[in-house]
């Protein structure tokens, strides 16, 4: 699942799986440049480079390699 | 931990960190940045006329790997204020939008100008590369 070309669909779903309540909103069809609007309560009350981390957490040691640019804006609710 | 005694990069980023109330690290140099990402937040911090140091993580992969590592964030541009990190492109850019960055900055939000494509001068201080 985390080999081969990126696609939103798979960052759509990994995002919501790993994401406790999180829906994810993601835009990017060039297999390597994405952006990403996801809303989840987990953020709630967390700064933005907290919730930002959350997401990134998800796809550890894949940003800046096989996902080269994942462009983010995050909401709590 | 054993490793930090033997890290001199890590601990000149570190210092650099720390001796730098705004600093900016990033692809390029604010005058000639080498990647969008990187442009346009080199470009918030010179429309609000603060003074920051910038350095060029380009010139050394090693820079780029070590600060990721201190920082916990996986990508480039990387804002510091007052020795923590602020954030990437993104949230830099939407704090500037919303006038959080020019509060957090003590600088004051320009009138009614969109966030700048690029830079449009030289900020008032600027560091070459000190880690290099």
């Amino acid at each position: 699942m985390t080999t081969g070309i990126a696609t939103k669909e798979e960052l759509k779903a990994r995002i919501e799986a790993e994401i406790p309540g999180a829906s994810a909103e993601v835009r990017g069809d060039d297999g390597h440049h994405f952006e990403a609007v996801v809303t989840a309560p987990a953020f709630a009350g967390l700064p933005r480079i907290a919730q930002h981390r959350l997401v990134y957490d998800v796809f550890d040691g894949e940003l800046g390699g096989r996902i080269h640019a994942l462009a983010l804006q995050t909401k709590a609710e | 931990m054993s490793d930090e005694t033997q890290n001199p990069l890590r601990d000149a980023i570190q210092d650099a960190i720390r001796s730098n109330d705004v600093i900016l690290f990033m692809k390029g140099t604010p005058e000639q940045p080498m990647c969008g990402f990187s442009a346009r937040t080199a470009g918030a911090l010179q429309a609000l006329e603060v003074p920051f140091a910038a350095v060029d993580i380009l010139p050394d992969p090693r820079i780029r790997q070590e600060l990721s590592a201190l920082s916990n964030w996986p990508t480039i541009p990387q804002l510091f204020v007052s020795g923590e990190l602020v954030g990437g492109c993104d949230i830099v850019m939407e704090m500037y939008e919303s006038g959080e960055l020019a509060e957090l900055l003590g600088a004051e939000q320009p009138e009614g100008e969109p966030a700048p494509a690029e830079a449009a001068q030289a900020a008032p201080l600027s560091i070459e590369n000190r880690l290099g």
